[in-house]
């Protein structure tokens, strides 16, 4: 193809601004970390409270040579896919009942509304007591969080059907079930998917709030157990391997969406 | 000519919390078979809300409408051509079929061949977004015309479409629908496609919308496109203008 020198220039220097960002991105956190290590070390921030980058890098060394690294985050990875799987099956079959019974929707808005507004925490309590102090409450803190919001967004994704759509369906005879299985779902597929995305955050909040509250194991359980002991290097270590899991799992879930939207 | 639909005394109100509105209001018609009859009125006068009644989509509230036998099959076209775009063409074209589980070889091949007809065969596994308009409409009448439809029910097909397109897509459809012999009730708020493609036409007064007038269209030529510089076109195109003039506000 062949390419004008204006349009050459505008290329490159799109490049050229694509990359200054990504090397403003490192930069920022290269000098937020070396200010950290060398504020630590000079002891300008008090190391026992704000520990430092070579300590939670030691501090994740010495876990995962103890062997508890792994057991931490395997438990908490377990969590999160039981319970991002649960709240997605859970919240498109709750939001196809709802699509297909306007009435029930109407009833149920205001709850949906009170429940996706409340600081699902407060409820820590009475889960334990309900569920018990185990994986079973962990995961049912998660599916408060994550299961609203998914019912909230499927559902709504269904409701911008087009009518005219409906209408040619209908005048085919189609019935309830054909209208869902041949243009409802498959015309919502890009809400579903990127339901996927905010489902995923959600869930990961759920777990670590459930961990906090009830656990002994898990990268929640490192961070509570470290504030106990008043050891900030652990807490550290298990904020970092969180953001790093956190990470991972957000880039898992956008590679879904891409290859599931492929065809949109 | 035989009829093939009868329409009597049918009426449909809509109920609101501010009242009731009445939409069609007494409306008696006859259809024979093979026959293209036009309904026009202003926008919001009723006239979708009949053809949704025609079509089973929507109950009447009070009056009757009989076809000429009980299992009459009835071929819907909508506003838009209202193609599926995560469907190729193909399965566009077969999805009447599909829902009215009728999609045996034969009615496949005979979509095929509708397709090959009307010059779609090099697109059947394209997705329709790869389409002009013109000829997703066409997609769209075919998958209507799949299901060999006693009568074609067109509720305004050519609205999206811009004006060129508008007389080039219409000039085809009514090629299409003389040559299977359909009859057909098409809804249209334009004036000039109405008389050039029909013959009648059936003026609608604003809501509640009732009959008006009804035209007998006998136009010299086969073109609805070259009818529109005959004289009688012109004569008539006046005649409904007028019928509608005191409806635009």
């Amino acid at each position: 193809m062949n390419m004008s020198a204006k349009q050459k220039e505008f290329l490159q220097k799109e490049k050229r601004n694509k990359i200054f960002v990504h090397l403003m991105q490192v930069l920022i956190v290269v000098i937020f970390l070396i200010s950290w290590e060398v504020l630590a070390n000079k002891k300008v921030l008090n190391p026992f409270i704000f520990s430092s980058p070579s300590r939670i890098v030691l501090t994740i060394k010495k876990l995962f040579l103890e062997g508890s690294l792994i057991n931490h985050i395997l438990t908490t990875l377990y969590e999160i896919v039981l319970a991002f799987f649960i709240g997605i099956a859970s919240g498109f079959l709750i939001a196809i009942l709802l699509y297909e019974v306007k009435t029930l929707a109407k009833i149920l808005d205001p709850f949906l509304t009170m429940l996706n507004s409340l600081p699902k925490v407060a409820l820590g309590p009475i889960i334990i007591i309900w569920f018990g102090a185990n994986t079973k409450a962990i995961i049912v803190m998660a599916l408060l969080i994550n299961l609203i919001v998914s019912i909230v967004n499927i559902y709504n994704g269904f409701l911008g059907t087009d009518d005219i759509k409906i209408k040619l369906l209908q005048s085919f005879g189609a019935s309830k079930w054909q209208i869902l299985r041949y243009l409802v779902i498959p015309g919502s597929k890009r809400t579903i998917v990127t339901s996927l995305k905010l489902n995923i955050s959600m869930t990961l909040i759920g777990v670590i709030m459930g961990e906090f509250l009830v656990s002994k194991k898990g990268i929640g359980y490192l961070i509570i157990y470290g504030t106990q002991v008043f050891n900030l290097n652990v807490v550290m270590a298990g904020i970092v391997i969180l953001i790093i899991l956190s990470f991972l799992l957000y880039e898992f879930v956008s590679l879904l969406e891409k290859k599931l939207l492929k065809d949109c | 000519m035989n009829d093939i639909l009868k329409i009597v005394n049918l009426e449909k109100s809509y109920y609101t919390k501010d009242g009731e509105i009445k939409a069609i209001k007494d409306i008696t018609l006859d259809v024979k078979k093979g026959e293209i009859v036009t309904i026009v009125g202003t926008s919001g006068c009723g006239k979708s809300s009949l053809l949704g009644i025609l079509a089973n989509i929507d109950k009447q509230t009070s009056g009757t409408y009989v076809f000429y036998k009980d299992d009459v099959t009835i071929g819907y076209m909508l506003q838009n051509d209202a193609l599926f775009p995560w469907l190729t063409i193909y399965e566009n074209a077969i999805l009447g079929l599909k829902i009215a589980k009728k999609d045996s070889k034969e009615n496949k091949d005979y979509v095929l061949r509708l397709l090959k007809n009307y010059n779609l065969e090099d697109f059947i596994n394209k997705y329709p977004n790869e389409l002009s308009g013109g000829m997703k409409q066409r997609v769209a009448l075919i998958r209507t015309l799949a299901l060999k439809p006693d009568i074609l029910l067109l509720d305004e097909p050519f609205s999206a479409l811009d004006y060129q397109s508008r007389l080039a897509v219409s000039k085809d459809v009514f090629d299409i629908i003389k040559k299977e012999n359909i009859t057909t009730i098409l809804v249209s708020h334009d004036i000039a496609e109405a008389v050039s493609l029909s013959n009648r036409v059936v003026v609608l007064a604003k809501r509640p919308c009732f009959i008006k007038n009804i035209y007998d269209i006998n136009l010299p030529y086969d073109d609805p496109i070259v009818n529109r510089k005959s004289q009688e076109f012109s004569i008539l195109y006046d005649k409904i203008w007028k019928d509608l003039d005191e409806y635009v506000s």
